[in-house]
């Protein structure tokens, strides 16, 4: 099997990797670049467990193959951090309890990070449409919803 | 299984055509990695036609939008004078996925990977889109409607690549709209859908009509009977009433888990007014 090698950029510093065709780029997050943080969900693009940006977009790394990130930048939630300071996100999902099992919430803050860039100011309807594509089995939607106003209050700095 | 990404379209053929095993196109990817992923698909080859220049730009031509087919639903929807010119349009691949979805998917894809519920095909085969299409023989236009002859069937022969939709010039006073029935208002998939694209005279009498009903046959289908019932009318309610019977007529569904037939005939009828009054007060607003 041809492998192809495979130069990226992943939370802003630069990576190279060997991946089969039918490698996603989740598999490849995880098993080679081991960056576990994103998660398995559906593995059908249906519930946003391994939500990550691709140059800027919101996409499910299921849905991509790894040969297919040749050239792009990466965000996942192991650069949402700055160190040890939590982003805002992270903090306020923490302070909301806006988590339970914590499998989708990884998603859920790469989603949520995407909307209050493109939308600093949300409705609570925004957030749920915008949150539409993250599932989550454990708490309901309510705790999330509250925290990515919260955050985005915070952000705005109001 | 080969990864191919050309630059051009001639190469993109060439490797389609040139292999005597299962060739797939790769643009999003949102229908194919699944579909291999549980094993009803194992193609030798896949061509991602990403890279290919013209299958992604959006273009002004001859008063109307050539945009490439590998151009992704969130690219096309959010085009702000695309969205002017199509709002029925932009309705539909607002609709496909989630934004993850959205970000990946494409409306080439939407209409090649053939679902009688895509969401994105409807409001294009109302709006009188066409293909062009490129192929071991040259290029070729058709028509959207032409393109889907059955569920996961189309009508593209071996080694073509569907690269572009034309949507025409707009005359004035025209509007067009897009609505699907769904449990659900978000990631679910259309238990029926309806596309109507009209065009008013000076003095509010319909001139032209379109209206595609989808998820109510095998695959996105005109009705010319329900768009005969508003041309000629300054769409009242009559004229609305007899759009709904028309549209319940023409359908041929199936029994699944989503909808019964006898609930889908019925309500493609109100999908089918509900989005003829929508592009009625566009065509209204529109100059």
């Amino acid at each position: 099997m041809a492998r192809h090698r495979v130069t990226a950029t992943v939370n802003g510093d630069p990576v190279e990797f060997l991946c089969e065709t039918q490698q996603t780029l989740l598999d490849v997050l995880r098993d080679e670049l081991r960056l576990t943080g994103t998660k398995e969900g559906c593995g059908t693009g249906d519930c946003g467990a391994c939500s990550v940006t691709v140059d800027g977009r919101l996409m499910c790394s299921c849905l991509i193959l790894g040969v297919e990130a040749e050239g792009k930048s990466i965000q996942t939630i192991e650069g949402m951090a700055g160190g040890k300071d939590l982003h805002p996100l992270q903090r306020k999902f923490l302070e909301h309890a806006a988590l339970q099992c914590g499998i989708c919430t990884p998603g859920i803050l790469i989603a949520a990070r995407s909307l209050l860039e493109r939308n600093p100011d949300p409705t609570e309807e925004e957030v749920r449409y915008g949150l539409a594509g993250n599932l989550c089995r454990c708490t309901g939607y309510h705790k999330i919803v509250e925290a990515v106003l919260d955050a985005a209050r915070e952000l705005r700095g109001s | 299984m080969r990864y191919e990404a050309p630059k051009t379209l001639e190469a993109a053929v060439a490797l389609l055509s040139g292999t005597k095993s299962e060739a797939r196109v790769l643009a999003g990817g949102t229908d194919l990695l699944i579909q291999m992923r549980a094993g009803r698909v194992e193609p030798e080859i896949l061509v991602d036609i990403k890279g290919i220049p013209e299958l992604t730009s959006i273009v002004a031509e001859n008063g109307g939008f050539r945009f490439g087919a590998a151009v992704t639903c969130m690219e096309l929807a959010e085009h702000e004078a695309f969205a002017r010119a199509w709002p029925g349009v932009t309705d539909g691949v607002n609709l496909i996925g989630s934004i993850q979805v959205k970000g990946r998917a494409t409306v080439g894809g939407n209409l090649c990977n053939a679902s009688p519920a895509a969401d994105g095909v409807p409001a294009m085969i109302a709006a009188g889109a066409a293909v062009s299409i490129m192929g071991p023989n040259g290029r070729r236009e058709a028509r959207v409607e032409d393109i889907a002859t059955g569920p996961g069937k189309t009508s593209l022969a071996r080694g073509e690549i569907l690269t572009s939709f034309l949507l025409p010039r707009r005359a004035p006073h025209s509007g067009d709209a897009y609505l699907r029935f769904t449990p659900r208002t978000e990631m679910d998939i259309a238990v029926v859908g309806a596309g109507v694209n009209l065009t008013l005279d000076e003095k509010g009498v319909c001139s032209q009509a379109r209206v595609c009903l989808g998820a109510v046959a095998a695959r996105a289908m005109l009705v010319p009977e329900a768009a005969a019932a508003l041309i000629g009318t300054k769409v009242d309610p009559t004229a609305l009433k007899c759009l709904a019977a028309a549209a319940s007529a023409a359908c041929r569904p199936i029994d699944d888990k989503r909808g019964t037939k006898e609930f889908r005939i019925k309500v493609a009828g109100v999908m089918a007014r509900r989005a003829a009054e929508i592009a009625l007060e566009r065509a209204r607003r529109a100059n």
